[in-house]
Protein backbone atom coordinates (compact mmCIF):
# COMPACT_ATOMS: atom_id res chain seq x y z
CA UNK A 1 0.00 0.00 0.00
CA UNK A 2 2.72 2.88 0.96
CA UNK A 3 4.74 1.62 -2.49
CA UNK A 4 1.61 2.89 -3.90
CA UNK A 5 2.18 5.81 -2.33
CA UNK A 6 5.85 7.00 -3.07
CA UNK A 7 4.89 6.19 -6.54
CA UNK A 8 1.87 8.02 -6.51
CA UNK A 9 3.67 10.92 -4.94
CA UNK A 10 6.43 10.65 -7.22
CA UNK A 11 4.10 10.89 -10.20
CA UNK A 12 2.43 14.39 -8.75
CA UNK A 13 5.89 15.96 -7.41
CA UNK A 14 7.05 15.66 -10.57
CA UNK A 15 9.85 17.30 -10.77
CA UNK A 16 10.42 18.48 -7.83
CA UNK A 17 11.64 15.28 -6.81
CA UNK A 18 15.78 14.89 -5.83
CA UNK A 19 15.14 11.33 -5.15
CA UNK A 20 13.23 8.67 -3.60
CA UNK A 21 14.26 5.10 -1.69
CA UNK A 22 12.25 2.38 0.16
CA UNK A 23 13.38 0.33 2.62
CA UNK A 24 11.70 -2.04 5.07
CA UNK A 25 8.25 -0.10 4.72
CA UNK A 26 9.62 3.10 4.69
CA UNK A 27 9.25 5.18 2.26
CA UNK A 28 11.50 8.20 1.97
CA UNK A 29 10.82 10.79 -1.08
CA UNK A 30 13.50 13.56 -1.28
CA UNK A 31 12.00 16.75 -2.53
CA UNK A 32 14.23 20.22 -3.63
CA UNK A 33 13.81 23.12 -1.35
CA UNK A 34 12.15 25.35 -3.84
CA UNK A 35 8.49 25.15 -3.93
CA UNK A 36 8.95 22.95 -0.73
CA UNK A 37 5.68 24.50 0.12
CA UNK A 38 4.09 23.78 -2.67
CA UNK A 39 4.97 20.48 -2.95
CA UNK A 40 3.86 19.38 0.81
CA UNK A 41 0.29 20.99 -0.08
CA UNK A 42 0.37 18.59 -2.47
CA UNK A 43 0.97 15.40 -0.55
CA UNK A 44 -1.71 16.74 1.64
CA UNK A 45 -4.47 17.78 -0.77
CA UNK A 46 -3.58 14.94 -3.39
CA UNK A 47 -6.83 12.59 -3.01
CA UNK A 48 -4.96 9.23 -3.57
CA UNK A 49 -1.96 10.21 -1.03
CA UNK A 50 -3.84 12.61 1.27
CA UNK A 51 -1.28 12.72 3.97
CA UNK A 52 -3.34 14.82 6.04
CA UNK A 53 -1.10 14.36 9.27
CA UNK A 54 2.11 15.40 10.25
CA UNK A 55 3.51 13.12 12.96
CA UNK A 56 6.96 14.59 13.45
CA UNK A 57 9.25 17.17 12.03
CA UNK A 58 12.98 16.95 12.43
CA UNK A 59 16.31 18.24 11.28
CA UNK A 60 19.92 16.81 10.86
CA UNK A 61 23.30 18.40 10.68
CA UNK A 62 25.61 16.58 8.64
CA UNK A 63 28.36 18.83 9.27
CA UNK A 64 31.35 18.34 7.14
CA UNK A 65 29.27 17.12 4.06
CA UNK A 66 27.32 19.35 1.07
CA UNK A 67 24.50 19.89 1.36
CA UNK A 68 24.83 19.98 5.22
CA UNK A 69 21.27 20.96 6.78
CA UNK A 70 18.53 18.25 5.84
CA UNK A 71 14.88 18.67 7.31
CA UNK A 72 12.94 15.44 7.59
CA UNK A 73 8.73 15.91 7.79
CA UNK A 74 7.12 12.27 9.19
CA UNK A 75 3.45 12.31 7.62
CA UNK A 76 0.76 9.95 7.71
CA UNK A 77 -2.56 9.74 6.04
CA UNK A 78 -5.74 9.00 7.83
CA UNK A 79 -7.54 8.13 4.93
CA UNK A 80 -4.86 5.04 3.68
CA UNK A 81 -2.98 4.57 6.21
CA UNK A 82 0.01 4.92 4.55
CA UNK A 83 3.39 6.61 5.96
CA UNK A 84 5.88 9.37 3.92
CA UNK A 85 9.38 10.37 5.17
CA UNK A 86 10.01 13.89 3.10
CA UNK A 87 13.10 15.34 3.17
CA UNK A 88 14.58 18.31 1.84
CA UNK A 89 18.96 19.18 1.69
CA UNK A 90 19.84 22.52 2.21
CA UNK A 91 23.14 24.05 1.91
CA UNK A 92 25.17 26.27 4.28
CA UNK A 93 25.38 29.92 2.77
CA UNK A 94 28.67 30.95 2.04
CA UNK A 95 28.45 34.62 3.73
CA UNK A 96 27.22 31.99 7.30
CA UNK A 97 24.16 33.26 7.82
CA UNK A 98 21.08 30.90 8.50
CA UNK A 99 19.41 28.38 5.82
CA UNK A 100 16.00 29.20 4.94
CA UNK A 101 13.53 26.62 3.76
CA UNK A 102 9.24 27.40 3.39
CA UNK A 103 7.34 26.56 6.89
CA UNK A 104 4.61 24.66 6.62
CA UNK A 105 2.96 26.00 9.68
CA UNK A 106 -0.19 27.01 7.10
CA UNK A 107 -0.78 23.39 5.94
CA UNK A 108 -0.28 21.15 9.22
CA UNK A 109 -0.19 23.64 12.63
CA UNK A 110 1.44 21.11 14.66
CA UNK A 111 4.87 21.63 12.06
CA UNK A 112 4.35 25.35 14.43
CA UNK A 113 5.90 24.04 17.45
CA UNK A 114 8.15 21.39 15.56
CA UNK A 115 9.87 24.05 13.37
CA UNK A 116 10.68 26.53 16.40
CA UNK A 117 12.91 23.39 17.85
CA UNK A 118 14.47 22.94 14.72
CA UNK A 119 15.21 26.77 14.58
CA UNK A 120 16.30 27.01 18.21
CA UNK A 121 18.78 23.99 17.71
CA UNK A 122 19.89 24.25 14.14
CA UNK A 123 19.41 27.46 13.14
CA UNK A 124 17.35 26.67 10.34
CA UNK A 125 14.81 30.01 9.28
CA UNK A 126 11.53 28.89 8.32
CA UNK A 127 10.24 31.38 5.93
CA UNK A 128 6.31 32.38 6.47
CA UNK A 129 6.58 30.54 10.22
CA UNK A 130 3.83 32.89 12.36
CA UNK A 131 6.10 33.23 15.15
CA UNK A 132 9.44 32.11 14.77
CA UNK A 133 10.83 32.12 18.57
CA UNK A 134 12.95 29.67 20.54
CA UNK A 135 11.22 26.72 21.97
CA UNK A 136 13.33 25.20 24.34
CA UNK A 137 16.38 27.26 24.85
CA UNK A 138 16.39 31.23 26.63
CA UNK A 139 16.25 33.94 24.54
CA UNK A 140 19.39 35.04 26.00
CA UNK A 141 21.06 31.61 24.39
CA UNK A 142 23.73 32.65 21.30
CA UNK A 143 24.21 29.80 18.52
CA UNK A 144 22.03 26.92 17.83
CA UNK A 145 23.61 23.70 20.17
CA UNK A 146 22.81 20.81 18.37
CA UNK A 147 25.32 22.04 15.11
CA UNK A 148 27.50 19.61 15.49
CA UNK A 149 30.41 22.69 15.70
CA UNK A 150 28.63 24.19 18.57
CA UNK A 151 31.61 22.85 21.60
CA UNK A 152 30.19 20.35 23.63
CA UNK A 153 31.01 21.67 26.61
CA UNK A 154 30.37 25.47 26.41
CA UNK A 155 27.77 26.64 28.66
CA UNK A 156 26.12 29.90 28.81
CA UNK A 157 25.17 30.46 32.19
CA UNK A 158 22.09 32.78 32.99
CA UNK A 159 23.25 32.88 36.52
CA UNK A 160 26.14 32.14 39.15
CA UNK A 161 26.40 32.48 43.02
CA UNK A 162 27.73 35.96 43.70
CA UNK A 163 31.14 35.81 43.95
CA UNK A 164 31.13 36.62 47.72
CA UNK A 165 29.03 34.27 48.62
CA UNK A 166 31.09 32.04 50.53
CA UNK B 1 29.49 34.94 82.14
CA UNK B 2 26.78 33.43 83.53
CA UNK B 3 24.38 35.17 80.57
CA UNK B 4 26.91 34.01 78.23
CA UNK B 5 26.39 30.36 79.49
CA UNK B 6 22.84 30.70 79.78
CA UNK B 7 22.58 32.03 75.57
CA UNK B 8 24.73 29.11 74.40
CA UNK B 9 22.87 26.56 76.34
CA UNK B 10 19.59 28.26 74.60
CA UNK B 11 21.30 27.92 71.03
CA UNK B 12 21.42 24.37 71.57
CA UNK B 13 18.19 23.84 72.69
CA UNK B 14 16.63 25.78 69.94
CA UNK B 15 19.15 24.05 67.33
CA UNK B 16 17.48 20.89 68.69
CA UNK B 17 14.47 21.96 68.14
CA UNK B 18 14.99 23.26 64.68
CA UNK B 19 16.86 20.07 63.60
CA UNK B 20 13.56 17.40 64.52
CA UNK B 21 10.82 20.24 62.46
CA UNK B 22 12.61 20.39 59.11
CA UNK B 23 9.59 22.52 57.04
CA UNK B 24 10.74 21.26 53.47
CA UNK B 25 10.40 22.96 50.25
CA UNK B 26 10.69 20.05 47.71
CA UNK B 27 11.72 21.42 44.56
CA UNK B 28 11.60 18.44 42.42
CA UNK B 29 12.41 18.54 38.88
CA UNK B 30 13.26 15.04 37.85
CA UNK B 31 13.36 11.12 38.34
CA UNK B 32 15.03 11.64 41.50
CA UNK B 33 11.14 12.00 42.26
CA UNK B 34 9.84 9.25 42.62
CA UNK B 35 12.73 7.81 45.09
CA UNK B 36 11.32 11.37 46.80
CA UNK B 37 8.32 9.94 47.26
CA UNK B 38 9.42 6.58 48.28
CA UNK B 39 11.36 8.09 51.29
CA UNK B 40 8.68 10.28 52.32
CA UNK B 41 5.74 7.39 51.80
CA UNK B 42 5.33 4.86 54.95
CA UNK B 43 8.09 2.31 54.07
CA UNK B 44 10.79 4.53 54.90
CA UNK B 45 9.01 7.47 56.43
CA UNK B 46 10.67 10.22 57.12
CA UNK B 47 8.45 11.45 59.36
CA UNK B 48 10.52 9.68 62.07
CA UNK B 49 12.77 12.25 61.63
CA UNK B 50 10.65 14.87 61.83
CA UNK B 51 10.85 15.87 58.22
CA UNK B 52 8.05 15.10 56.82
CA UNK B 53 5.99 18.32 55.85
CA UNK B 54 6.55 19.90 52.31
CA UNK B 55 5.39 23.63 52.40
CA UNK B 56 4.25 24.33 49.28
CA UNK B 57 5.68 27.76 49.62
CA UNK B 58 9.37 28.92 49.96
CA UNK B 59 7.96 31.26 52.39
CA UNK B 60 6.86 28.63 54.90
CA UNK B 61 10.10 25.97 54.67
CA UNK B 62 13.35 26.02 56.09
CA UNK B 63 15.06 23.19 53.84
CA UNK B 64 15.25 23.34 50.36
CA UNK B 65 15.17 20.08 48.49
CA UNK B 66 16.82 19.89 45.07
CA UNK B 67 15.68 17.26 43.52
CA UNK B 68 16.64 16.38 39.72
CA UNK B 69 18.24 17.87 37.00
CA UNK B 70 18.60 21.69 37.23
CA UNK B 71 19.05 23.03 33.70
CA UNK B 72 20.40 26.60 33.01
CA UNK B 73 17.46 28.35 32.44
CA UNK B 74 15.94 27.11 35.12
CA UNK B 75 19.11 28.60 37.69
CA UNK B 76 16.96 32.41 38.01
CA UNK B 77 14.43 30.36 39.49
CA UNK B 78 15.66 28.37 41.82
CA UNK B 79 17.72 30.92 43.42
CA UNK B 80 15.01 33.15 43.42
CA UNK B 81 12.93 30.92 45.07
CA UNK B 82 15.98 30.11 47.49
CA UNK B 83 16.17 33.93 48.00
CA UNK B 84 12.34 33.77 49.00
CA UNK B 85 13.12 31.30 52.32
CA UNK B 86 13.25 32.86 55.62
CA UNK B 87 16.66 32.44 57.39
CA UNK B 88 17.73 29.93 58.80
CA UNK B 89 17.69 27.96 55.81
CA UNK B 90 19.40 24.87 54.75
CA UNK B 91 19.35 22.97 51.30
CA UNK B 92 20.16 19.30 50.31
CA UNK B 93 21.39 18.31 46.84
CA UNK B 94 19.52 15.31 46.27
CA UNK B 95 20.95 12.87 43.83
CA UNK B 96 24.04 13.19 41.45
CA UNK B 97 22.53 15.94 39.01
CA UNK B 98 21.75 18.34 41.76
CA UNK B 99 25.28 17.95 42.91
CA UNK B 100 27.67 17.73 39.88
CA UNK B 101 24.93 17.89 36.74
CA UNK B 102 25.26 14.04 36.80
CA UNK B 103 26.15 11.92 33.70
CA UNK B 104 24.71 15.41 31.61
CA UNK B 105 27.88 17.08 30.45
CA UNK B 106 26.32 19.37 27.47
CA UNK B 107 24.93 22.44 26.36
CA UNK B 108 21.91 23.04 28.85
CA UNK B 109 22.32 21.33 32.39
CA UNK B 110 24.03 23.14 35.15
CA UNK B 111 26.96 21.53 36.49
CA UNK B 112 25.75 20.65 39.97
CA UNK B 113 23.18 23.19 41.84
CA UNK B 114 25.65 24.48 44.07
CA UNK B 115 26.75 26.95 40.89
CA UNK B 116 23.60 29.29 41.75
CA UNK B 117 23.00 28.55 45.50
CA UNK B 118 25.07 27.31 48.85
CA UNK B 119 24.55 23.54 49.35
CA UNK B 120 25.08 22.25 52.92
CA UNK B 121 24.44 18.55 52.02
CA UNK B 122 25.22 16.46 49.06
CA UNK B 123 23.12 13.08 48.42
CA UNK B 124 25.16 11.05 45.08
CA UNK B 125 23.02 8.30 43.89
CA UNK B 126 21.14 8.04 40.23
CA UNK B 127 18.82 8.11 42.43
CA UNK B 128 20.08 7.41 45.87
CA UNK B 129 18.67 4.74 47.84
CA UNK B 130 15.83 6.26 50.43
CA UNK B 131 18.80 5.08 53.48
CA UNK B 132 21.05 7.04 52.00
CA UNK B 133 18.75 9.85 51.92
CA UNK B 134 17.70 9.34 55.80
CA UNK B 135 21.73 9.33 56.22
CA UNK B 136 21.93 12.66 54.40
CA UNK B 137 19.39 14.12 56.32
CA UNK B 138 20.74 12.57 59.79
CA UNK B 139 24.43 14.28 58.61
CA UNK B 140 22.17 17.88 58.42
CA UNK B 141 20.74 17.71 61.69
CA UNK B 142 24.21 17.04 63.16
CA UNK B 143 25.14 19.89 61.20
CA UNK B 144 22.27 22.12 62.29
CA UNK B 145 23.25 20.86 65.98
CA UNK B 146 26.51 21.82 65.39
CA UNK B 147 25.98 25.34 63.83
CA UNK B 148 27.65 24.25 60.64
CA UNK B 149 24.64 24.91 58.14
CA UNK B 150 25.98 27.45 55.91
CA UNK B 151 23.52 30.62 56.95
CA UNK B 152 24.68 29.66 60.49
CA UNK B 153 28.17 29.89 59.39
CA UNK B 154 27.70 32.98 57.68
CA UNK B 155 25.16 34.42 60.99
CA UNK B 156 28.50 33.63 63.44
CA UNK B 157 31.15 35.77 60.77
CA UNK B 158 28.84 38.65 61.05
CA UNK B 159 28.31 38.41 65.13
CA UNK B 160 31.99 37.94 65.09
CA UNK B 161 32.82 41.16 63.38
CA UNK B 162 30.56 42.95 65.32
CA UNK B 163 32.34 42.21 68.60
CA UNK B 164 35.72 42.20 66.50
CA UNK B 165 34.63 45.98 65.48
CA UNK B 166 33.35 46.79 69.09
CA UNK B 167 36.42 44.94 70.96
CA UNK B 168 33.95 42.48 72.49
CA UNK B 169 36.14 39.95 70.85
CA UNK B 170 40.06 39.63 70.45
CA UNK B 171 41.90 37.76 67.94
CA UNK B 172 44.63 36.42 68.73
CA UNK B 173 47.26 35.95 66.04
Amino acid sequence: MSIEALARAKEILGPAVVSTHSYRGDDTVVVKPEGFLESMRILRDDPEVAMNFLSDMTAVDYFGREPRFEVVYHLRSFKTGARLRVKSQLDEPEDGSNPVIDSVSSLWASANWNEREAWDLYGIKFRGHPDLRRILMYEEFIGHPLRKDYPKEKRQPLIRRPPDEV
Amino acid sequence: MGLEFYTSRLADAVNWARKYSLFQYPFVTACCGMEFMSVWAPKYDVARFGAEFPRFSPRQADLLMIVGTITERQGPVLRRIYEQMCEPKWTVAFGVCASTGGFYQNYSTMPGADQCIPIDVYIPGCPPRPEQVLDGLIMLQDKIQEKRGFVQLREKREHDAVLQATGKLKVIP
